[in-house]
């Protein structure tokens, strides 16, 4: 199955259903299959192999996505939040293709070879609002990727993971009921577009017959007064936002009564940031689910009631799965494995593996999926008696802040060009607002080690969001014989000192 | 007839329409309230009637399978007839909501 025929089925079985944006001028899923089409049309004009975004969320997003599925072209979200070198870099790997850009970060992207670029405003105005087209037949294609979406590996080099027709639509279905949905049903999306779950909301959306709204970039303020205005019933949130909602709610004395579900994912979520969501929102059904890119979203969820039963039971051991993502969906099989690789029992840690069609575990040129269909998470876990699954953490060492995955490899890089670093190591520490913080510890040259000249040149070279926010000093750091560094040694002996 | 997955299907007897969601392991009659089902481009308009023994109807969003091959239908229009692959009726396929997460 092809991710577009869940537009075609929906656009057939409901055809005025308000599928996107304001329930008074919204665009109904007969006009976004049109609009789809009529892009799929101008997309299979083009020489380009991939159909690429970059930009902010908003229905353009949504109408790019099924109109690749519809012209046979892989869909490529690029994370505009990358420095310019990284940016282009990844442009330069979708050629040849098409880049619909925002305006305003199209300089960026500017003569990177074998990519057209179309301005967002320019795709908008043909594709998105305008005179409403009549669809037209597209011919048939061979093409089985849905989506490539690259994802921040150990080193630093982003891999392009592939999703394809089968993974994305088998996990559509598996998961949501064809138009199962009511119709005064609306989703607020406010992760971007270049994650897994702001692919996977567009396609269970439509699916269920449900509207989606955007949050173009989030800030708390704006996700609630979207949430209020738009009459929003469902929603998913990283850990970091919620915090941030809740407080906003407070001061504002905003209950937001229509909301029904409220999901999040993507890290850590500090259990007294969910014990207090649960007391603020009471009418809110909090769901916890687990999932990764290469798995198509989630793979592993808390519901309501685990949530409602964990926080009332006495038992520990109930009490305790609140901070657990629940159980594995039940169209997929998941274990926990040693490092001999045999599967081991409830209580022991060891890394999580899965299986199932929404499993795609590959990357552009590389399947790491075993032949018999088990693919390694890299995630430690372990289960309990009733199989709910606690995560331990990344087994490689990328630190997750706020769900953005960051990898310590390329921190140490820049720290280490530094005249006054001699070594160094970057890693995760928790941290109650992020999940994880960057850390980072220095072996200094003889002299004065600023740290604030360190921060600066992070935030220069990187980003902000990867400024180290704690610093520590040490004499020599941690090798293994074989001269790798023992991040896990260091982590432990920061987290008695932090 | 070729049962591809992602193919789509109209009832000749009904207004049912039907997705493939994976197909029979064997070839085969897929059928709707007792007759074959043509395919969801074809400009045929339902005529006859529907045979009473597959008279139970098909729902939207509920999906239909076929144990012995493996066939699965997704019920993308209702309809009065009932499925069946080679005469043998097609079992609901009973699927526990779950909760959204994206």
């Amino acid at each position: 199955m092809q991710t577009a025929l869940i537009l075609e089925i929906a656009a057939d079985a409901c055809p005025e259903r308000i599928a996107l944006g304001s329930l008074h001028d919204g665009m109904r899923f007969a006009a976004l299959r049109a609009r789809a089409n009529a892009a799929a049309h101008w997309l299979r004009q083009s020489q380009g192999h991939n159909a690429a975004f970059i930009g902010m969320n908003g229905a353009a997003l949504p109408v790019l996505l099924f109109a690749s599925g519809m012209a046979g072209m892989p869909f490529v979200p690029i994370n505009y939040r990358l420095g310019d070198d990284d940016l282009r870099r990844l442009v330069a790997r979708t050629a040849p293709g098409v880049v619909v850009v925002d305006d305003d970060m199209a300089d960026r992207i500017s003569g990177t070879p074998g990519i057209d670029i179309i301005l967002r405003s320019t795709f908008e105005s043909r594709f998105v609002d305008g005179p409403l087209p009549v669809p037209a037949p597209l011919p048939d294609h061979e093409n089985d990727i849905a989506v490539l979406l690259f994802t921040s590996g150990t080193t630093g080099d982003p891999k392009a993971a592939v999703l394809r027709h089968v993974n994305l639509t088998s996990y559509v279905m598996s998961t949501v009921e064809f138009l199962g949905c009511d119709e005064d049903e609306a989703t607020l999306v406010s992760v971007p577009p270049y994650h897994i779950a702001g692919i996977s909301a567009v396609l269970t959306a439509a699916y269920g017959g449900r509207r989606l709204v955007y949050l173009p970039a989030f800030t708390a303020e704006a996700w609630v007064e979207i949430a209020a205005r738009e009459a929003i019933t469902h929603a998913m949130v990283v850990p970091t936002m919620l915090g941030r909602i809740l407080d906003i709610m407070a001061s504002t004395g905003q209950t937001l009564p229509n909301l029904k579900s409220l999901s999040y994912g993507g890290g850590r979520m500090p259990e007294p940031v969910i014990a207090r969501a649960l007391q603020v929102l009471p009418h809110v059904d909090f769901v916890n689910a687990y999932g990764l890119t290469e798995t198509s979203s989630t793979v592993a969820l808390l519901s309501a009631d685990d949530h409602r039963n964990a926080i009332l039971s006495s038992d520990p051991a109930v009490r305790r799965r609140l901070g657990s993502v629940g159980r594995p969906l039940p169209a997929l099989e998941l274990e926990i494995r040693g490092p001999d690789g045999a599967r081991l029992g409830p209580g022991e840690p060891g890394e999580i593996f899965v299986r199932g069609e929404q499993v795609s575990g590959e990357y552009l040129h590389k399947k790491t999926i075993a032949p018999d269909g088990w693919f390694a998470t890299n995630d430690g876990g372990w289960l309990d008696e009733d199989g709910y699954l606690f995560i331990e953490g990344r087994l490689d060492d990328v630190i997750v802040r706020g769900g953005e995955n960051i990898s310590p490899g390329e921190i140490e890089d820049v720290l280490r060009g530094h005249p006054q670093v001699a070594d160094c190591a970057v890693l995760g520490l928790p941290d109650v607002q992020w999940g994880e913080k960057v850390a980072a510890v220095i072996v200094c040259r003889p002299g004065i080690c600023d740290t604030d000249a360190l921060a600066d040149l992070v935030k220069a070279r990187l980003r902000s969001t990867k400024t180290p926010e704690a610093w520590f000093f040490r004499d020599t750091l941690p090798y293994n014989e074989t001269g790798k560094l023992l991040r896990r040694v260091l982590k432990a002996e920061l987290a008695v000192e932090s | 007839m070729e049962i591809k997955p992602g193919s789509r299907w109209k009832s000749a007897v009904c207004t049912a329409e039907l997705v493939v969601v994976r197909p029979p392991a064997s070839a085969g009659e897929l059928q709707c309230g007792g007759v074959a089902v043509i395919a969801q481009a074809s400009d045929q308009a339902p005529t006859g009637a529907i045979d009473p023994a597959h008279a139970n109807g098909v729902l939207i969003g509920k999906r239909y399978t076929d144990l012995p091959t493996g066939l699965e239908v997704l019920g993308a229009k209702p309809g009065k007839g009932s499925l069946a692959f080679d005469g043998r009726p097609l079992t609901l396929k009973e699927a526990k909501p779950l909760p959204a997460s994206d």
